[in-house]
């Protein structure tokens, strides 16, 4: 019998597979059982209620897709009352994600979120689409830092920071985080995008740009994994572009604890279950006898200015 | 390592769930005239037994005339036949995705995700039921012409098309014992007067209880007036791009209207069919 199971901090998961936070909802209950996962992650809420961007919200690019949903939120209350209930059925551990404009806000729904039942909390700290020109707290290493403070004042629970690629100080805001009271990694977000119609020239989103995931943002999210990871004594987990028991067993190798899958979920709803069985598969015809014996063994020879590779001169 | 496409992943009971992931033998799939294609599907009694009219699927469409469409298309029912054991779909080629789903032949697979969405209802008062769509749309309405029979209703389906020739369903419709009216623009009769005289003269006779319609702006506005004139109901099935099909990715939202309010709800999980008189005209 080979061992799935993984530790993100204090936190336990039987399996290092788990949903990527807006690719996920008590709906995929319908169509699988939802205890098979290593761990349930909820789409972003804010405090209050959110309509969510203008359509189109979605387009497809060549194997990939853009998203610009906007967060759509119904606010915390009925998170708390609807959502949090839910996921009690399932003994697998519930993680929230979270977001807000202003530190104050997220520091608020941090501690509103905090009640039982919740196993973690995953701040959205990286989300493209909350302010104008996608900016976001995890663009630079000092905004971090501090709204990271401000969340760790406010709830006892593992937090775990999500990233974004949207940054040239990858290490740096990986740092930011961790000294700002971070409990694990999430890496990462999407990666600001566009698409234009060339018959109308109109964008192909309503909101102008948005956030691109699937396979073509796997090297990229996989790179920054690899940076985090060594960054930091945290651990990371990866995000972006993972279809397949190969993308996680790569994500493993370049330090990951664990996996987030998102989009492929969006193409087989039951990705996660099958890609859960292949990495047993995997393990077993490999003679491994546990997941953790793949983190982080990536063979790079210490090269240690690879990690400084094509950052921005000091 | 294993090709998704050939072997979904049915996990646990099958009594848990409501929706599969599957994928289906191509038992035909053959133009029914120049614009529309009609796929039949080789399709398990479990699944077929839990369609119904209205609800739809969401089709992973293969890669074809080398494209490769990313995401999934959702796509209403056409027919489910349980003793045959066969999922009908009915579309018109518009994009890549509908090339590709062209390109399917007898013994290929299909991969498929649904039965999806919540259905058409037909309420006890609801004796003469008026069918109103145009072109592809009726395809959308010919499972709920089945139920309607089932259940002993009297139907009345308006089909409303570019030319004669491109009439979808009428026969079915005919023999589903329905009286059939057409509608077409190469005929001068598919105008909203013509279809308002139409319909206005269903209420005189009393043939009219209830709409059924579906994709058309300009009947679902006309319905909505007369539905507000003579307090009658109605439900339409509304199409939308999905990404996820399922209700997780909240990009396929409409707006409507209730109690006053205007809310925004998702056409795959709180639709695609809506309360005619909520939908908000686009």
């Amino acid at each position: 019998m080979v061992d799935l199971s993984v530790a993100i901090g204090d936190l336990r998961l039987k399996n290092p597979i788990m949903p990527a936070s807006g690719t996920f909802s008590e709906d995929l209950a319908e169509v699988f059982d939802l205890e098979r996962l290593g761990a349930h992650v909820t789409k972003t809420i804010t405090r209050d209620w959110r309509d969510g961007n203008t359509l189109p919200r979605v387009c497809e690019v060549n194997g990939s897709m853009l998203n610009s949903i906007g967060i759509p939120s119904k606010g915390v209350g009925s998170f708390l009352e609807k959502v949090v209930p839910f996921y009690q059925r399932y003994d697998t551990p519930l993680v929230v994600s979270i977001s807000g404009n202003t530190e104050e806000e997220f520091a608020t729904l941090c501690r509103e979120v905090s009640v039982d039942g919740v196993d973690a909390i995953e701040v959205n700290i990286s989300c493209p689409n909350i302010e104008e020109d996608g900016k976001a707290f995890a663009i630079r290493p000092s905004s971090t830092h501090k709204v990271m403070r401000a969340l760790r004042a406010a709830t006892d629970l593992p937090l775990w920071a999500k990233l974004t690629p949207n940054t040239g100080e990858t290490s740096e805001v990986a740092s930011a985080a961790e000294d700002g009271g971070a409990d694990a990694l999430v890496v990462a977000n999407t990666i600001l995008s566009m698409a234009i119609d060339i018959h109308t020239r109109k964008p192909k989103l309503g909101n102008l740009m948005g956030g691109l995931s699937g396979p073509s943002l796997k090297p990229i999210a996989l790179r920054m994994a690899y940076q985090c990871a060594r960054a930091t004594n945290i651990p990371v987990i990866g995000c972006g572009g993972i279809t397949t028991a190969e993308d996680v067993i790569e994500y493993l190798i370049a330090g990951a604890s664990a996996v987030q899958v998102g989009t492929a979920t969006f193409i087989h709803p039951t990705v996660m279950v099958t890609i859960i069985d292949e990495l047993e598969a995997y393990l077993r015809a490999q003679g491994l006898a546990s997941v953790r014996d793949l983190i982080g063994t990536i063979v790079d020879d210490g090269q240690d200015e690879a990690v400084v590779f094509m950052e921005a001169a000091p | 390592m294993m090709d998704l496409k050939e072997t979904p992943a049915p996990a646990g009971e099958k009594d848990d769930f409501k929706s599969f992931e599957l994928a289906l033998a191509v038992k035909s799939n053959d133009p029914v005239n120049g614009e529309y294609h009609r796929l039949v599907l080789e399709a398990p009694e479990y699944l077929l037994a839990r369609c119904q009219a209205g609800q739809f699927f969401h089709l992973l469409c293969p890669t074809a005339n080398g494209e490769t469409p990313y995401l999934r298309r959702p796509m209403s029912i056409y027919g489910f036949y349980p003793q045959q054991g066969e999922l009908h779909f009915l579309y018109k080629l518009a994009g890549a995705g509908t090339r590709a789903l062209a390109s399917l032949t007898p013994g290929d697979r299909l991969n498929v995700l649904g039965p999806l969405g919540v259905p058409f209802t037909i309420e006890d008062g609801w004796q003469n039921l008026v069918l109103v769509a145009r072109g592809v749309g009726l395809a959308t309405l010919a499972p709920l012409a089945l139920e309607a029979r089932r259940l002993g209703r009297k139907m009345t389906a308006i089909c409303s098309a570019r030319h004669p020739d491109y009439l979808m369903s009428v026969d079915y419709f005919r023999e589903l014992g329905a009286d059939v009216i057409t509608l077409t623009d190469a005929e001068g009769t598919s105008g909203v007067d013509n279809l308002e005289r139409v319909i206005e003269e269903l209420i005189a006779g009393g043939r009219a209880d209830a709409f059924y319609t579906c994709g058309s702006n300009r009947i679902l506005k006309l319905l909505q007036t007369i539905g507000a004139r003579h307090d009658l109901p109605g439900q339409i099935a509304l199409e939308q791009q999905m990404a996820c099909g399922i209700g997780m990715c909240h990009c396929c939202v409409r707006t409507f209207q209730r109690d006053g309010k205007l809310l925004q709800l998702r056409v795959c999980r709180e639709g695609p069919v809506f309360d005619m008189m909520e939908a908000v005209a686009w």
